[in-house]
Protein backbone atom coordinates (compact mmCIF):
# COMPACT_ATOMS: atom_id res chain seq x y z
CA UNK A 1 0.00 0.00 0.00
CA UNK A 2 0.91 3.36 -0.38
CA UNK A 3 3.04 5.57 -2.93
CA UNK A 4 6.87 6.84 -3.28
CA UNK A 5 7.63 10.25 -2.46
CA UNK A 6 8.39 10.79 -5.84
CA UNK A 7 4.84 10.35 -6.64
CA UNK A 8 3.19 11.95 -4.16
CA UNK A 9 5.58 15.54 -4.51
CA UNK A 10 4.46 14.88 -8.26
CA UNK A 11 1.12 14.92 -7.67
CA UNK A 12 1.33 17.68 -5.80
CA UNK A 13 3.12 20.01 -8.80
CA UNK A 14 0.84 18.33 -11.01
CA UNK A 15 2.52 16.29 -13.10
CA UNK A 16 2.34 13.27 -14.53
CA UNK A 17 3.90 10.69 -12.66
CA UNK A 18 1.49 12.09 -9.99
CA UNK A 19 -0.25 9.27 -8.02
CA UNK A 20 -3.62 10.88 -9.58
CA UNK A 21 -1.81 11.51 -12.96
CA UNK A 22 -1.53 15.28 -11.97
CA UNK A 23 -5.62 16.17 -12.33
CA UNK A 24 -6.12 15.94 -8.72
CA UNK A 25 -3.46 18.11 -6.48
CA UNK A 26 -2.52 18.22 -2.84
CA UNK A 27 -5.95 17.16 -1.40
CA UNK A 28 -6.66 14.23 -4.21
CA UNK A 29 -4.06 11.43 -3.63
CA UNK A 30 -5.14 8.09 -4.34
CA UNK A 31 -4.05 4.54 -5.10
CA UNK A 32 -5.01 0.85 -3.83
CA UNK A 33 -7.19 0.91 -0.47
CA UNK A 34 -6.35 4.85 0.26
CA UNK A 35 -9.35 6.55 -1.38
CA UNK A 36 -8.18 10.13 -1.12
CA UNK A 37 -8.77 12.93 0.13
CA UNK A 38 -11.83 15.48 0.06
CA UNK A 39 -11.99 18.79 -0.71
CA UNK A 40 -15.21 19.41 1.45
CA UNK A 41 -14.30 18.20 4.75
CA UNK A 42 -16.07 15.50 6.29
CA UNK A 43 -17.80 14.22 2.82
CA UNK A 44 -15.27 11.59 3.39
CA UNK A 45 -16.36 10.04 6.70
CA UNK A 46 -19.87 8.50 5.21
CA UNK A 47 -18.19 7.59 2.14
CA UNK A 48 -15.77 5.53 4.52
CA UNK A 49 -18.84 4.01 6.04
CA UNK A 50 -20.13 3.03 2.62
CA UNK A 51 -16.75 1.22 1.75
CA UNK A 52 -17.28 -0.63 5.29
CA UNK A 53 -20.26 -1.68 4.58
CA UNK A 54 -19.25 -3.10 1.55
CA UNK A 55 -16.48 -4.93 2.95
CA UNK A 56 -19.40 -6.27 5.35
CA UNK A 57 -21.42 -7.29 2.56
CA UNK A 58 -18.50 -9.23 0.54
CA UNK A 59 -17.56 -10.50 4.11
CA UNK A 60 -13.45 -10.12 2.83
CA UNK A 61 -12.78 -9.01 6.77
CA UNK A 62 -12.01 -5.70 5.42
CA UNK A 63 -11.99 -2.47 7.59
CA UNK A 64 -11.99 0.67 6.83
CA UNK A 65 -10.44 4.06 8.32
CA UNK A 66 -12.03 7.42 7.64
CA UNK A 67 -10.04 10.22 8.92
CA UNK A 68 -11.44 13.66 9.25
CA UNK A 69 -10.21 16.70 11.46
CA UNK A 70 -11.30 18.40 14.65
CA UNK A 71 -13.05 21.26 12.21
CA UNK A 72 -14.75 18.93 10.38
CA UNK A 73 -16.15 16.93 13.34
CA UNK A 74 -19.05 19.70 13.31
CA UNK A 75 -20.03 18.34 10.17
CA UNK A 76 -23.44 17.15 9.92
CA UNK A 77 -23.02 14.48 7.83
CA UNK A 78 -20.79 12.56 10.42
CA UNK A 79 -23.11 12.01 12.37
CA UNK A 80 -25.34 10.71 9.90
CA UNK A 81 -22.35 8.21 8.99
CA UNK A 82 -21.79 7.43 12.35
CA UNK A 83 -25.54 6.67 13.34
CA UNK A 84 -25.79 4.25 10.34
CA UNK A 85 -22.37 2.57 10.70
CA UNK A 86 -23.65 1.66 14.20
CA UNK A 87 -27.02 0.79 13.66
CA UNK A 88 -25.70 -1.64 11.10
CA UNK A 89 -22.38 -2.50 12.96
CA UNK A 90 -20.09 -1.52 10.24
CA UNK A 91 -16.37 -2.63 10.02
CA UNK A 92 -15.28 1.71 10.64
CA UNK A 93 -12.64 3.56 12.26
CA UNK A 94 -13.71 6.68 12.70
CA UNK A 95 -10.36 8.71 13.16
CA UNK A 96 -10.69 12.39 14.17
CA UNK A 97 -7.48 13.75 13.94
CA UNK A 98 -7.29 16.77 16.43
CA UNK A 99 -4.81 19.41 15.88
CA UNK A 100 -6.44 21.96 17.79
CA UNK A 101 -7.31 24.17 14.91
CA UNK A 102 -9.74 23.98 12.38
CA UNK A 103 -7.93 26.22 10.15
CA UNK A 104 -8.52 29.83 12.33
CA UNK A 105 -11.07 28.35 14.87
CA UNK A 106 -9.55 26.77 17.74
CA UNK A 107 -11.82 23.44 18.98
CA UNK A 108 -12.68 25.09 22.14
CA UNK A 109 -14.32 27.85 19.95
CA UNK A 110 -16.00 25.74 17.54
CA UNK A 111 -16.96 22.62 19.68
CA UNK A 112 -19.15 22.55 22.57
CA UNK A 113 -17.99 19.28 23.01
CA UNK A 114 -13.64 18.71 22.11
CA UNK A 115 -13.99 15.23 23.74
CA UNK A 116 -13.90 14.42 20.11
CA UNK A 117 -13.38 10.70 20.81
CA UNK A 118 -17.36 10.68 22.76
CA UNK A 119 -19.02 12.48 19.69
CA UNK A 120 -19.53 9.12 18.18
CA UNK A 121 -22.77 8.89 20.25
CA UNK A 122 -23.25 5.23 20.63
CA UNK A 123 -20.52 4.42 19.14
CA UNK A 124 -17.26 3.36 21.31
CA UNK A 125 -14.06 6.18 21.07
CA UNK A 126 -10.99 5.86 22.67
CA UNK A 127 -8.64 8.80 23.51
CA UNK A 128 -5.21 8.38 21.63
CA UNK A 129 -1.97 10.46 21.98
CA UNK A 130 -1.16 11.24 18.29
CA UNK A 131 1.94 12.43 19.62
CA UNK A 132 3.21 9.13 20.88
CA UNK A 133 3.94 7.24 17.30
CA UNK A 134 3.97 3.62 19.69
CA UNK A 135 0.00 4.78 21.02
CA UNK A 136 -1.02 5.44 17.73
CA UNK A 137 0.33 2.05 16.21
CA UNK A 138 -1.88 0.25 19.29
CA UNK A 139 -5.13 1.94 19.04
CA UNK A 140 -5.22 1.10 15.73
CA UNK A 141 -4.39 -2.70 15.96
CA UNK A 142 -7.04 -2.54 18.94
CA UNK A 143 -9.69 -0.61 17.05
CA UNK A 144 -8.74 -3.29 14.06
CA UNK A 145 -9.15 -6.36 16.14
CA UNK A 146 -12.36 -4.58 17.23
CA UNK A 147 -13.76 -4.74 13.83
CA UNK A 148 -12.51 -8.08 12.89
CA UNK A 149 -14.71 -9.23 15.39
CA UNK A 150 -17.33 -7.49 14.26
CA UNK A 151 -17.22 -5.03 17.12
CA UNK A 152 -17.09 -1.83 15.41
CA UNK A 153 -17.55 0.65 15.00
CA UNK A 154 -15.31 2.46 16.90
CA UNK A 155 -14.35 6.20 17.09
CA UNK A 156 -10.59 6.91 17.69
CA UNK A 157 -9.55 10.66 19.16
CA UNK A 158 -5.90 11.24 18.10
CA UNK A 159 -4.65 14.46 19.93
CA UNK A 160 -1.68 16.29 17.55
CA UNK A 161 -0.77 19.75 16.63
CA UNK A 162 -0.59 21.47 13.90
CA UNK A 163 3.13 23.60 13.10
CA UNK A 164 2.44 25.48 10.04
CA UNK A 165 -0.78 27.24 8.67
CA UNK A 166 -3.54 25.37 7.41
CA UNK A 167 -2.59 25.73 3.71
CA UNK A 168 -0.15 27.81 1.94
CA UNK A 169 -2.49 31.33 2.12
CA UNK A 170 -2.55 30.89 5.65
CA UNK A 171 0.12 32.23 7.75
CA UNK A 172 -0.82 30.31 11.04
CA UNK A 173 0.49 33.25 13.36
CA UNK A 174 -3.11 35.51 13.69
CA UNK A 175 -4.61 33.01 15.58
CA UNK A 176 -2.37 32.10 17.70
CA UNK A 177 1.14 32.32 19.69
CA UNK A 178 4.29 31.70 18.27
CA UNK A 179 5.00 30.59 21.89
CA UNK A 180 2.51 28.08 21.35
CA UNK A 181 3.94 26.27 18.60
CA UNK A 182 7.50 26.32 19.68
CA UNK A 183 6.15 24.63 23.06
CA UNK A 184 4.87 22.00 21.24
CA UNK A 185 7.79 21.61 19.09
CA UNK A 186 10.26 21.58 21.86
CA UNK A 187 8.06 19.17 24.24
CA UNK A 188 5.33 17.20 22.03
CA UNK A 189 7.14 16.36 18.75
CA UNK A 190 6.53 12.77 17.41
CA UNK A 191 9.51 11.93 15.99
CA UNK A 192 11.61 13.59 18.75
CA UNK A 193 9.92 11.92 21.80
CA UNK A 194 10.15 8.27 19.22
CA UNK A 195 14.27 8.87 18.92
CA UNK A 196 14.74 9.57 23.12
CA UNK A 197 12.87 6.43 23.79
CA UNK A 198 14.91 4.28 20.98
CA UNK A 199 18.06 5.82 22.33
CA UNK A 200 17.03 5.36 26.13
CA UNK A 201 16.08 1.85 25.30
CA UNK A 202 19.54 1.72 23.63
CA UNK A 203 17.48 -0.37 20.96
CA UNK A 204 20.10 1.97 18.06
CA UNK A 205 22.50 4.63 18.74
CA UNK A 206 22.64 8.24 18.26
CA UNK A 207 24.98 7.43 14.75
CA UNK A 208 22.47 4.37 13.37
CA UNK A 209 19.78 7.46 13.74
CA UNK A 210 21.94 10.08 12.04
CA UNK A 211 22.50 7.29 9.20
CA UNK A 212 18.63 6.83 8.78
CA UNK A 213 18.34 10.24 9.09
CA UNK A 214 20.54 11.39 6.38
CA UNK A 215 19.18 8.78 4.11
CA UNK A 216 15.82 9.96 4.59
CA UNK A 217 16.71 13.57 3.46
CA UNK A 218 18.49 12.45 0.74
CA UNK A 219 15.56 10.35 -0.41
CA UNK A 220 13.13 13.25 -0.50
CA UNK A 221 15.64 15.46 -2.10
CA UNK A 222 15.92 13.34 -4.86
CA UNK A 223 12.35 13.07 -5.28
CA UNK A 224 11.76 16.59 -5.31
CA UNK A 225 14.22 16.97 -7.72
CA UNK A 226 12.68 14.41 -9.77
CA UNK A 227 9.27 15.51 -9.42
CA UNK A 228 10.37 19.21 -10.54
CA UNK A 229 11.53 17.80 -13.48
CA UNK A 230 8.76 15.45 -14.07
CA UNK A 231 6.63 16.69 -16.78
CA UNK A 232 2.60 17.85 -16.81
CA UNK A 233 0.21 15.77 -18.80
CA UNK A 234 -0.62 16.79 -22.10
CA UNK A 235 -4.06 19.37 -23.10
CA UNK A 236 -5.54 16.40 -24.33
CA UNK A 237 -6.18 14.96 -20.68
CA UNK A 238 -8.24 18.01 -19.68
CA UNK A 239 -11.51 16.17 -20.42
CA UNK A 240 -10.47 12.86 -20.04
CA UNK A 241 -11.88 10.36 -17.32
CA UNK A 242 -14.67 12.47 -16.89
CA UNK A 243 -16.96 9.69 -17.73
CA UNK A 244 -16.84 5.98 -18.22
CA UNK A 245 -18.50 6.26 -21.08
CA UNK A 246 -18.82 9.32 -22.75
CA UNK A 247 -22.06 8.71 -24.88
CA UNK A 248 -22.02 11.99 -26.56
CA UNK A 249 -19.13 12.19 -29.14
CA UNK A 250 -17.44 15.47 -28.06
CA UNK A 251 -17.10 17.00 -24.95
CA UNK A 252 -18.57 20.37 -25.07
CA UNK A 253 -15.95 22.55 -25.24
CA UNK A 254 -16.05 26.48 -24.71
CA UNK A 255 -17.00 28.00 -28.23
CA UNK A 256 -19.45 26.18 -29.61
CA UNK A 257 -17.16 25.23 -32.10
CA UNK A 258 -14.63 23.30 -29.64
CA UNK A 259 -15.04 19.71 -29.57
CA UNK A 260 -12.86 18.12 -27.20
CA UNK A 261 -12.38 14.42 -27.43
CA UNK A 262 -13.18 12.24 -24.38
CA UNK A 263 -9.77 9.97 -23.36
CA UNK A 264 -10.31 7.13 -21.00
CA UNK A 265 -6.80 7.11 -19.76
CA UNK A 266 -6.27 6.23 -16.19
CA UNK A 267 -6.91 2.69 -15.43
CA UNK A 268 -9.34 1.54 -12.68
CA UNK A 269 -7.49 0.45 -8.96
CA UNK A 270 -11.09 0.33 -6.51
CA UNK A 271 -12.73 -2.95 -7.89
CA UNK A 272 -12.09 -5.57 -10.93
CA UNK B 1 -9.66 50.63 -1.34
CA UNK B 2 -9.32 47.36 -2.90
CA UNK B 3 -11.86 44.68 -3.19
CA UNK B 4 -11.42 42.88 0.16
CA UNK B 5 -11.72 46.63 1.83
CA UNK B 6 -14.67 47.69 0.12
CA UNK B 7 -16.54 44.50 1.09
CA UNK B 8 -14.93 45.23 4.65
CA UNK B 9 -16.32 48.99 4.65
CA UNK B 10 -19.75 47.93 3.33
CA UNK B 11 -19.93 45.47 6.13
CA UNK B 12 -18.82 48.04 8.85
CA UNK B 13 -21.41 50.61 7.59
CA UNK B 14 -23.80 47.87 7.78
CA UNK B 15 -23.13 46.60 11.13
CA UNK B 16 -23.05 50.64 12.02
CA UNK B 17 -26.23 51.21 10.78
CA UNK B 18 -28.04 48.63 11.54
CA UNK B 19 -28.09 46.98 15.15
CA UNK B 20 -29.75 43.93 14.44
CA UNK B 21 -26.69 43.19 11.73
CA UNK B 22 -24.41 40.27 12.43
CA UNK B 23 -21.45 38.39 10.75
CA UNK B 24 -21.10 35.21 11.05
CA UNK B 25 -19.35 32.39 9.36
CA UNK B 26 -15.52 30.10 9.27
CA UNK B 27 -12.64 31.90 10.90
CA UNK B 28 -14.49 35.62 10.65
CA UNK B 29 -13.50 36.72 13.76
CA UNK B 30 -9.89 37.21 12.85
CA UNK B 31 -10.60 38.59 9.61
CA UNK B 32 -11.17 35.89 7.52
CA UNK B 33 -9.83 33.89 5.08
CA UNK B 34 -9.21 36.98 2.66
CA UNK B 35 -9.08 39.74 5.27
CA UNK B 36 -13.01 40.72 4.22
CA UNK B 37 -14.29 40.85 8.24
CA UNK B 38 -10.62 42.78 9.48
CA UNK B 39 -11.48 44.47 12.28
CA UNK B 40 -14.96 43.99 12.73
CA UNK B 41 -15.40 41.65 15.22
CA UNK B 42 -13.06 44.38 17.37
CA UNK B 43 -15.35 47.51 16.44
CA UNK B 44 -18.84 45.72 16.89
CA UNK B 45 -18.52 42.75 19.30
CA UNK B 46 -18.17 39.27 19.87
CA UNK B 47 -22.15 39.15 19.81
CA UNK B 48 -21.83 40.71 16.37
CA UNK B 49 -19.49 39.47 14.48
CA UNK B 50 -18.43 35.31 15.54
CA UNK B 51 -17.35 32.22 14.17
CA UNK B 52 -19.11 29.18 13.34
CA UNK B 53 -17.75 25.72 13.52
CA UNK B 54 -17.59 24.11 10.28
CA UNK B 55 -21.05 23.30 9.06
CA UNK B 56 -22.12 25.11 5.84
CA UNK B 57 -25.61 23.66 6.22
CA UNK B 58 -25.96 25.07 9.80
CA UNK B 59 -24.08 28.90 8.85
CA UNK B 60 -26.96 29.40 6.72
CA UNK B 61 -29.76 27.58 8.42
CA UNK B 62 -28.79 29.18 11.05
CA UNK B 63 -29.05 32.74 9.05
CA UNK B 64 -32.12 31.61 7.61
CA UNK B 65 -33.56 31.25 11.34
CA UNK B 66 -31.81 34.78 12.37
CA UNK B 67 -33.27 36.63 9.27
CA UNK B 68 -36.77 35.32 10.18
CA UNK B 69 -36.26 36.39 13.19
CA UNK B 70 -35.93 39.69 12.81
CA UNK B 71 -32.17 40.31 12.55
CA UNK B 72 -29.98 40.72 9.30
CA UNK B 73 -27.79 38.13 9.16
CA UNK B 74 -24.59 37.99 6.71
CA UNK B 75 -23.57 34.28 6.63
CA UNK B 76 -20.16 33.76 5.26
CA UNK B 77 -19.33 30.76 3.32
CA UNK B 78 -15.76 30.15 3.04
CA UNK B 79 -15.13 29.47 -0.52
CA UNK B 80 -18.33 28.87 -3.17
CA UNK B 81 -17.42 25.62 -3.30
CA UNK B 82 -18.45 24.76 0.23
CA UNK B 83 -21.93 26.26 -0.64
CA UNK B 84 -23.33 22.96 -1.39
CA UNK B 85 -23.88 21.16 2.05
CA UNK B 86 -25.94 24.54 2.56
CA UNK B 87 -28.19 24.21 -1.10
CA UNK B 88 -30.88 22.58 0.55
CA UNK B 89 -31.42 25.40 2.59
CA UNK B 90 -30.75 28.04 0.25
CA UNK B 91 -33.46 26.31 -2.42
CA UNK B 92 -35.58 24.67 -0.49
CA UNK B 93 -35.92 26.95 2.88
CA UNK B 94 -34.49 30.92 2.51
CA UNK B 95 -35.87 30.90 -1.31
CA UNK B 96 -39.15 28.98 -0.64
CA UNK B 97 -40.30 31.20 3.11
CA UNK B 98 -41.55 33.89 1.93
CA UNK B 99 -43.92 31.87 -0.66
CA UNK B 100 -44.80 29.07 1.18
CA UNK B 101 -46.10 31.44 4.25
CA UNK B 102 -48.40 33.19 2.17
CA UNK B 103 -45.93 36.45 3.00
CA UNK B 104 -46.71 35.89 6.82
CA UNK B 105 -42.62 35.49 6.98
CA UNK B 106 -39.96 36.14 5.41
CA UNK B 107 -35.85 35.81 5.58
CA UNK B 108 -35.45 38.70 3.23
CA UNK B 109 -32.66 39.98 5.50
CA UNK B 110 -30.40 36.83 5.08
CA UNK B 111 -27.22 37.89 3.07
CA UNK B 112 -24.90 34.90 2.09
CA UNK B 113 -21.36 35.93 0.73
CA UNK B 114 -18.77 33.30 -0.79
CA UNK B 115 -15.41 33.94 -2.58
CA UNK B 116 -16.02 32.39 -6.07
CA UNK B 117 -14.00 32.19 -9.78
CA UNK B 118 -10.68 31.25 -10.42
CA UNK B 119 -8.03 32.58 -8.74
CA UNK B 120 -4.96 30.79 -10.79
CA UNK B 121 -3.87 28.29 -8.07
CA UNK B 122 -7.45 26.87 -7.17
CA UNK B 123 -7.73 23.80 -8.65
CA UNK B 124 -11.20 21.78 -8.08
CA UNK B 125 -12.48 23.25 -4.99
CA UNK B 126 -11.22 26.65 -4.44
CA UNK B 127 -12.41 28.04 -8.22
CA UNK B 128 -15.63 27.19 -9.19
CA UNK B 129 -18.49 30.14 -9.88
CA UNK B 130 -22.01 28.38 -9.27
CA UNK B 131 -24.15 31.03 -9.72
CA UNK B 132 -26.28 29.53 -12.23
CA UNK B 133 -27.53 26.70 -9.78
CA UNK B 134 -28.87 29.56 -7.87
CA UNK B 135 -30.04 31.57 -10.53
CA UNK B 136 -32.62 28.31 -11.54
CA UNK B 137 -33.98 28.78 -7.77
CA UNK B 138 -37.30 31.31 -7.80
CA UNK B 139 -37.12 33.43 -4.22
CA UNK B 140 -33.18 34.31 -4.35
CA UNK B 141 -31.04 36.54 -5.85
CA UNK B 142 -27.23 36.07 -7.11
CA UNK B 143 -25.26 39.13 -7.29
CA UNK B 144 -21.58 39.47 -8.59
CA UNK B 145 -19.44 42.76 -8.41
CA UNK B 146 -16.74 43.27 -10.77
CA UNK B 147 -15.07 45.76 -8.52
CA UNK B 148 -14.53 47.52 -5.19
CA UNK B 149 -17.12 50.04 -6.23
CA UNK B 150 -19.96 48.04 -6.82
CA UNK B 151 -18.82 45.43 -4.27
CA UNK B 152 -19.80 48.22 -1.25
CA UNK B 153 -22.77 49.27 -3.64
CA UNK B 154 -23.88 45.93 -4.33
CA UNK B 155 -23.37 44.71 -0.95
CA UNK B 156 -25.06 47.19 0.90
CA UNK B 157 -28.16 46.28 -1.49
CA UNK B 158 -27.87 43.09 -0.88
CA UNK B 159 -28.03 43.57 3.15
CA UNK B 160 -30.75 45.55 2.69
CA UNK B 161 -32.62 43.62 0.23
CA UNK B 162 -36.16 42.54 1.64
CA UNK B 163 -35.50 39.31 -0.31
CA UNK B 164 -32.71 36.38 0.30
CA UNK B 165 -29.55 37.06 -1.82
CA UNK B 166 -26.09 35.40 -2.29
CA UNK B 167 -23.21 37.42 -3.20
CA UNK B 168 -20.31 36.17 -5.12
CA UNK B 169 -17.00 37.86 -4.66
CA UNK B 170 -14.51 37.02 -7.02
CA UNK B 171 -11.33 35.97 -5.05
CA UNK B 172 -8.83 36.92 -7.90
CA UNK B 173 -10.44 40.64 -7.47
CA UNK B 174 -9.69 40.81 -3.44
CA UNK B 175 -6.24 42.40 -3.97
CA UNK B 176 -5.91 43.16 -7.27
CA UNK B 177 -9.57 45.40 -7.84
CA UNK B 178 -8.35 48.53 -6.64
CA UNK B 179 -10.65 51.79 -7.28
CA UNK B 180 -11.42 55.72 -5.35
CA UNK B 181 -14.03 54.07 -3.54
CA UNK B 182 -16.94 56.60 -1.80
CA UNK B 183 -16.70 56.44 1.96
CA UNK B 184 -19.86 57.20 2.43
CA UNK B 185 -22.88 55.28 2.54
CA UNK B 186 -24.09 54.27 -0.53
CA UNK B 187 -26.07 51.07 -2.72
CA UNK B 188 -26.10 50.32 -6.15
CA UNK B 189 -29.63 48.90 -7.24
CA UNK B 190 -29.82 44.85 -8.20
CA UNK B 191 -31.62 43.97 -11.36
CA UNK B 192 -29.21 46.70 -13.23
CA UNK B 193 -26.98 45.56 -15.52
CA UNK B 194 -24.21 48.22 -16.31
CA UNK B 195 -22.93 49.18 -19.64
CA UNK B 196 -19.22 49.95 -19.15
CA UNK B 197 -18.03 50.29 -23.07
CA UNK B 198 -20.38 51.65 -25.47
CA UNK B 199 -20.06 49.92 -29.10
CA UNK B 200 -21.84 49.34 -32.29
CA UNK B 201 -21.24 45.79 -34.00
CA UNK B 202 -20.75 43.34 -31.22
CA UNK B 203 -22.36 42.73 -27.70
CA UNK B 204 -19.86 41.34 -25.16
CA UNK B 205 -21.89 40.33 -22.52
CA UNK B 206 -19.99 39.17 -19.00
CA UNK B 207 -19.86 39.58 -14.97
CA UNK B 208 -17.33 38.95 -11.91
CA UNK B 209 -13.54 38.22 -13.17
CA UNK B 210 -14.58 38.02 -16.82
CA UNK B 211 -15.92 41.73 -17.20
CA UNK B 212 -12.11 42.29 -17.25
CA UNK B 213 -11.34 40.10 -19.73
CA UNK B 214 -13.70 41.38 -22.14
CA UNK B 215 -12.69 44.65 -21.94
CA UNK B 216 -9.36 43.81 -22.83
CA UNK B 217 -11.17 41.78 -26.00
CA UNK B 218 -13.32 45.15 -27.19
CA UNK B 219 -9.96 47.06 -27.05
CA UNK B 220 -8.11 43.43 -29.10
CA UNK B 221 -11.13 44.05 -31.13
CA UNK B 222 -11.41 47.36 -31.48
CA UNK B 223 -7.13 47.00 -32.83
CA UNK B 224 -7.33 44.17 -34.52
CA UNK B 225 -10.64 43.35 -36.38
CA UNK B 226 -11.96 47.03 -36.24
CA UNK B 227 -14.80 45.68 -34.88
CA UNK B 228 -16.78 48.23 -31.80
CA UNK B 229 -17.76 46.47 -28.87
CA UNK B 230 -20.45 46.91 -26.14
CA UNK B 231 -19.29 45.66 -23.04
CA UNK B 232 -22.08 44.89 -20.25
CA UNK B 233 -21.39 43.67 -16.85
CA UNK B 234 -24.49 42.14 -15.98
CA UNK B 235 -23.82 42.58 -12.20
CA UNK B 236 -27.11 40.89 -11.05
CA UNK B 237 -27.70 37.42 -11.85
CA UNK B 238 -31.02 37.14 -10.75
CA UNK B 239 -32.33 39.21 -11.65
CA UNK B 240 -31.10 40.01 -14.79
CA UNK B 241 -31.19 43.44 -16.64
CA UNK B 242 -33.55 42.06 -18.94
CA UNK B 243 -34.04 45.49 -21.16
CA UNK B 244 -30.46 47.15 -20.83
CA UNK B 245 -29.18 43.51 -22.79
CA UNK B 246 -31.93 43.28 -25.41
CA UNK B 247 -31.47 47.18 -26.38
CA UNK B 248 -27.69 46.59 -26.71
CA UNK B 249 -28.17 43.63 -29.01
CA UNK B 250 -31.53 45.13 -30.97
CA UNK B 251 -28.32 47.91 -31.96
CA UNK B 252 -25.47 45.15 -32.62
CA UNK B 253 -27.29 42.48 -34.10
CA UNK B 254 -24.27 40.32 -32.35
CA UNK B 255 -23.41 38.51 -29.28
CA UNK B 256 -20.96 37.13 -27.37
CA UNK B 257 -21.71 35.72 -23.71
CA UNK B 258 -18.63 34.56 -21.53
CA UNK B 259 -18.45 33.16 -18.29
CA UNK B 260 -16.30 30.57 -16.31
CA UNK B 261 -18.82 27.95 -15.43
CA UNK B 262 -19.09 25.19 -17.43
CA UNK B 263 -20.89 25.75 -20.97
CA UNK B 264 -23.94 23.53 -20.63
CA UNK B 265 -26.64 25.06 -18.59
CA UNK B 266 -24.10 27.73 -17.31
CA UNK B 267 -25.82 31.23 -17.07
CA UNK B 268 -25.01 32.33 -21.07
CA UNK B 269 -27.57 29.54 -21.83
CA UNK B 270 -30.11 31.24 -20.04
CA UNK B 271 -29.35 34.88 -21.49
CA UNK B 272 -29.02 33.46 -25.46
CA UNK B 273 -32.08 31.36 -24.93
CA UNK B 274 -34.07 34.61 -24.06
CA UNK B 275 -32.05 37.03 -26.40
CA UNK B 276 -32.56 34.58 -29.07
CA UNK B 277 -36.52 34.86 -28.60
CA UNK B 278 -36.93 38.86 -27.91
CA UNK B 279 -34.03 39.44 -30.79
CA UNK B 280 -34.57 37.30 -33.73
CA UNK B 281 -34.77 39.18 -36.50
CA UNK B 282 -32.02 41.70 -34.79
CA UNK B 283 -29.56 39.19 -35.00
CA UNK B 284 -26.94 38.70 -37.84
CA UNK B 285 -24.88 35.80 -36.19
CA UNK B 286 -25.93 32.93 -33.72
CA UNK B 287 -25.36 34.24 -30.02
CA UNK B 288 -21.88 32.67 -29.16
CA UNK B 289 -20.84 31.34 -25.99
CA UNK B 290 -17.10 31.44 -24.86
CA UNK B 291 -17.08 29.13 -21.56
CA UNK B 292 -15.08 27.00 -18.93
CA UNK B 293 -15.56 23.29 -20.87
CA UNK B 294 -18.12 20.50 -19.55
CA UNK B 295 -15.31 19.37 -16.85
CA UNK B 296 -14.61 19.81 -13.07
CA UNK B 297 -12.67 22.70 -12.95
CA UNK B 298 -8.70 21.40 -13.28
CA UNK B 299 -5.91 21.39 -11.61
CA UNK B 300 -2.78 22.27 -13.42
CA UNK B 301 -5.21 22.67 -17.12
CA UNK B 302 -6.47 25.89 -15.46
CA UNK B 303 -4.86 28.46 -17.59
CA UNK B 304 -6.55 25.95 -20.61
CA UNK B 305 -9.48 26.02 -19.09
CA UNK B 306 -10.72 29.85 -18.57
CA UNK B 307 -12.23 31.38 -21.55
CA UNK B 308 -9.62 33.80 -21.94
CA UNK B 309 -9.06 36.91 -24.06
CA UNK B 310 -8.12 34.77 -27.16
CA UNK B 311 -11.02 32.67 -26.92
CA UNK B 312 -13.08 35.42 -26.55
CA UNK B 313 -11.75 37.02 -29.38
CA UNK B 314 -12.33 34.41 -31.99
CA UNK B 315 -16.07 34.01 -30.45
CA UNK B 316 -16.05 38.20 -31.84
CA UNK B 317 -14.36 37.06 -35.10
CA UNK B 318 -16.62 34.33 -35.41
CA UNK B 319 -19.73 36.61 -34.60
CA UNK B 320 -18.57 39.11 -37.12
CA UNK B 321 -17.57 37.17 -40.10
CA UNK B 322 -20.73 34.75 -39.65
Amino acid sequence: MGVSPFSILSELLGRKSGCARGKGGSMHMYCENFYGGNGIVGAQVPLGAGIALAHQYKGDGGVNIALYGDGAANQGQLFEAFNMAKLWKLPSIFVCENNGYGMGTSAERAAANTNYYTRGDMIPGIWVDGMDVLAVREATRFARQMCAEEKGPVVLETVTYRYSGHSMSDPGTSYRTREEIQEVRAHRDPIHSLKDKILQAELATAEELKVIDTDVKEEIDRAVKDAKADGEISMEELPADIYSENLEPYIRGITAVDKLKHLNIGSRVNYA
Amino acid sequence: MNFYQAVNNAMDIALASDPTCVLFGEDVAFGGVFRCSLGLQDKHGKDRVFNTPLCEQGIVGLGIGLAVAGSTAIAEIQFADYIYPAFDQLVNEASKFRYRSGNEFNCGKLTVRAPCSAVGHGALYHSQSPEAYFAHTPGLRVVIPRGAITAKGLLLSCIRSNDPCIFFEPKVLYRSAVEQVPTKDYEIPLGKAEILVEGDNVTLIGWGTQVHVLREVAQLAQDRLNVSCEVIDLMSIQPWDYETVINSVKKTGRVVIAHEAPLTCGFGAELAATVQKECFLHLEAPIQRVTGFDTPFPHVQEPFYLPDKWRCLEGVRTVVEF
